[in-house]
């Protein structure tokens, strides 16, 4: 690991490699950082090295993918520090972290943000349940662990993540006991255009949808989540209809189905709490997932040294996130000096051509994934909203109701958004209950993003020390 | 041209008395004047107790106020306590014991020194035994070389104020205007006209409460006042298991750690973050949070085991004897300041009443703190 990166690039996904690539290609010294123990991201996150399953029920190729970058990484030089929590990031981009060996920091000249996203979840009864997980989250433990998350599952939500997690599950040999789908087969349909731009992809799509009808699967479209309760060490799941907005239709035609698990999702957000903290320009956009960066055509945020690419600056998916890290990385080469704007040009124009046609399939995904509005109606008043400080949506609507005018008003009323997830699973909920009444998500704000950007252990970040190594300030007078 | 010849835009209503500044001093203030009969605006840039009042530790503590200020702060112990009496509500007040540590020599030296100027003051502050600050705190380390106890300590739920307050103030009947920055003040004949987006209400008195914004309001009215922005620093864990039941504090005043019902623990002590306040900005210095907390672990080990989950800033104003500016100002009729209380939380809302004790013409029950010694001569 080296101590004095000209770059930092902040995530090793898809964009953060991308990033470091370009870097390396013009001679820059970067420094990737991430919490993981290899490159890949969530997308192509991989097994632990010490892991030799008996076949992969795996997720596709993206394996392949990711074993790909994974190398070009490491053919690249370009320095690593995996196993790093980074908590805090100044205004002069000093970039602390929480490692192994206790905290270190970097001051780097510019910092390239590949934060990556993180996973929606519309709560509603019994979401809080062991045995009720995120989308996403069922993928970290089929990839990653090559663990189904129940033997009998039930899938639900929105997005193309339902098709590629049941046919995991079927393939790893479970059961899908039924996949809802809030979307109606319309829906996709009308997706098919931009779909096509991606053939491969729709080709898979196509492929699981059929496996898992040949399977019997029971595809339910327009349908969700009603409630779960727990039965014994599983789950009751009752499913029902909705109309095009999300909302309940047919109550009387509900049913339940008994299941180990239920796997719930409903798109991803952008994670962008390190560019909040910067102060980085963020504008609303409900399309790409949430808050996102104003960004530059070459992947500038709206301050000197500041860069960011891939889904934490919309959720336009994989590919596209390492086309951008590319351009990202190239940007900075070009900003510290090691190539011209004609360099520049020459090497950022093809990528971005490919990035349209990506940010295409990207949208069309993105649409599919959002949750229709209609899903926020029916959460009704004893729903927790926040399951880290149990706040339910009674007790928003009551902080609403004696004034409360944004989002950060309502936390410190309510608590809600103040546990160990800081905000990061009720945020974007709670955001949505306060647009109704404000008008609009950009008038409801986001949360004030704070140090440390992930919970810390006290031990581990204040070290083995002795009082006299404690930096006293001076006293306050008398 | 007098404040009557401006009076067409709409919206302009004339109050009895304008406060500028929606703190625990300004606020309560105008609940005071509120009650005191005045038909009463309260403006803020933002929410009730959304800065300084909302987001500093709220510490209830006669170990860290000034020793000047001692009899103010007992006053302003008692009204938190009694909060439901006169504020209609409880902002999460919690009573209890305080102890103030030593480590070092010197700390112990400089808790001695300490110890002797607030018990002349008033408070009742006495040295302890190791073992009865075992008793007191269970928690706390055994390496402490001389303990302080307080039995007037305490806390309030910072967030949990500006709630509180809003709804005292709305039944009080005080017009409310947040959200709402003021850009501008003129002074004329018979009061105060206020520059707002949209509204221009007009005030026959006038009450500066802007925390460390107090500077450029006071400019406003031609008065040249330098006042200091502290950026402190809090830190809070995840809930946990009861690690202590009483307010911690050292010597020098670099440590105020507590235990909220909820189970998280607040750890602050003013140790300095970077804030500007032009800008409204402000950034925690890695290093400092690492070092508060290397003090909070030291003093109550059982922390080690926790995880913090967020820390932020807080604005606190100062003048430059760090000693409060409450009172008239001079030269302008009916125009008033209140802030710079160190320690404020503790005896902000008795300043507040004392003040609009004055303001309604009765003879406040303890001096105020007159703004002509601040006043830069020209």
């Amino acid at each position: 690991m080296i101590r004095d990166p000209e770059i930092l690039i902040l995530g090793a996904g898809p964009a953060g490699v991308g990033a470091a690539l370009a870097l390396a290609d013009h001679g820059v010294r970067a420094l990737v950082v991430d919490s993981g123990f290899a490159a890949g991201g969530q997308v192509y996150r991989p097994m632990p090295d010490t892991f030799a399953p008996n076949g992969t029920p795996g997720l596709g190729p993206d394996q392949e993918e990711g074993a790909r970058q994974r190398r070009l990484l490491a053919d690249s030089g370009v320095a690593t520090a995996f196993g790093r929590l980074v908590w805090s990031i100044g205004t002069d981009l000093r970039v602390d972290a929480l490692g192994p060996d206790g905290p270190e920091f970097w001051r780097p000249k510019g910092l390239v943000v590949a934060a990556g996203a993180t996973e929606r979840v519309v709560p509603f009864p019994g979401w809080t349940l062991p045995g009720v997980m995120g989308l996403a989250a069922a993928t970290i433990l089929l990839k990653s662990q090559c663990m189904l998350p129940g033997r009998r599952v039930v899938v639900a939500g929105c997005g193309p993540l339902l098709f590629a997690v049941a046919n995991a599950v079927v393939k790893g040999g479970g059961q899908v006991v039924a996949l809802a789908d809030l979307a109606g087969p319309g829906t996709w349909l009308r997706a098919m255009p931009a779909l096509l731009g991606r053939p491969g992809d729709l080709l898979q799509g196509g492929a699981w949808m059929a496996r898992l009808a040949a399977k019997g699967v029971p595809l339910m479209f327009r349908h969700t989540v009603r409630e779960a309760r727990a039965l014994g060490a599983g789950l009751k799941v009752s499913l029902g209809a909705v109309d095009a907005n999300g909302r309940p239709m047919r109550p009387a035609r509900d049913r339940t189905l008994e299941a180990d698990s239920l796997v719930v999702g409903h798109g991803l957000i952008p994670s962008t709490e390190a560019l909040r903290l910067l102060g980085a320009e963020m504008y609303f956009d409900a399309e790409a997932g949430g808050w996102v960066p104003r960004l530059d055509d070459d992947q500038r945020a709206s301050r000197a040294g500041l860069y960011a690419a891939g889904d934490g600056t919309g959720v336009r998916g994989a590919v596209g996130a390492f086309l951008a890290g590319r351009i990202a990385g190239l940007t900075a080469a070009l900003d510290l000096g090691r190539i011209d704007a004609g360099q520049h040009a020459r090497a950022a124009g093809p990528l971005r051509r490919r990035l349209a046609q990506a940010r295409r399939f990207g949208r069309a995904m993105s649409r599919l994934m959002a949750p229709p509005s209609g899903l926020y109606d029916a959460l009704d008043a004893h729903t927790v909203v926040c399951r880290c400080e149990d706040v339910t949506r009674a007790e928003v609507n009551q902080a609403l109701e004696s004034g409360a005018a944004d989002v950060n008003q309502l936390k410190s009323w309510t608590r809600c958004g103040m546990g160990p997830c800081q905000g990061r699973m009720c945020g974007d909920t709670v955001a949505q209950i306060v647009a109704l009444r404000t008008g609009s998500r950009a008038a409801a704000g986001a949360w004030t993003a704070r140090v440390p950007l992930r919970p810390l252990n006290v031990e581990a970040l204040a070290g083995d020390f002795d009082y006299d190594d404690i930096p006293l300030p001076t006293a306050a007078p008398l | 041209m007098s404040v009557n010849d401006k009076a067409r835009i709409p919206g302009g209503e004339t109050f009895d008395a304008a406060v500028v500044g929606a703190g625990v001093m300004g606020a309560t203030t105008a609940l005071f004047l509120a009650r005191g009969g005045m038909r009463c605006a309260l403006i803020d840039a933002g929410g009730v107790c959304r800065e300084a009042s909302g987001v500093n530790a709220g510490t209830l503590t006669l170990h860290m106020t000034r020793a000047a200020l001692i009899p103010y702060a007992m006053r302003g112990w008692d009204m938190w306590k009694n909060a439901p009496d006169w504020l209609g509500g409880d902002p999460g007040v919690c009573t209890t014991d305080g102890l103030s540590l030593a480590f070092t020599a010197q700390e112990a030296a400089l808790l001695e020194e300490r110890v002797e100027a607030r018990r002349a003051q008033g408070a009742p502050i006495e040295i302890v035994t190791a073992s009865r600050a075992r008793e007191i705190e269970p928690g706390l380390t055994d390496d402490a070389r001389l303990v302080a106890h307080c039995p007037m300590d305490g806390y309030v739920t910072a967030n949990l104020t500006g709630h509180t307050y809003r709804r005292a103030l709305v039944e009080a009947g005080v017009r409310l205007y947040e959200n709402a920055p003021v850009t501008g003040i003129e002074a004329g004949d018979g009061g105060f006209r206020l520059a707002m987006a949209g509204v221009a209400p007009r005030a026959r008195r006038l009450v500066l409460a802007g925390g460390v914004w107090l500077e450029d309001m006071l400019a406003w009215l031609g008065l040249r006042i330098p006042i200091k922005a502290l950026v402190n620093q809090l830190i809070v864990t995840e809930r946990v298991q009861p690690v202590m039941r009483s307010v911690l504090g050292i010597a020098s005043g670099l440590l105020s750690l507590k235990q909220f019902a909820n189970g998280t623990v607040l750890v602050g002590g003013g140790w300095q973050g970077k804030g500007d306040r032009a800008r409204h900005t402000t950034e925690i210095v890695p290093d400092n949070l690492i070092g508060n907390l290397r003090l909070a672990r030291y003093v109550v080990p059982a922390l080690a085991e926790t995880r913090i989950v967020r820390a932020w800033l807080g604005f606190e104003a100062e003048t430059s004897d760090a000693l409060p500016l409450v009172g008239p100002l001079r030269g302008i009729a009916e125009a008033y300041a209140i802030g710079c209380v160190h320690s404020g939380y503790t005896s902000g809302p008795y300043f507040g009443r004392l003040l609009a004790q004055r303001i309604l013409g009765q003879e406040p029950e303890m001096p105020l703190f007159d703004a002509d010694r601040l006043l830069a001569t020209p």
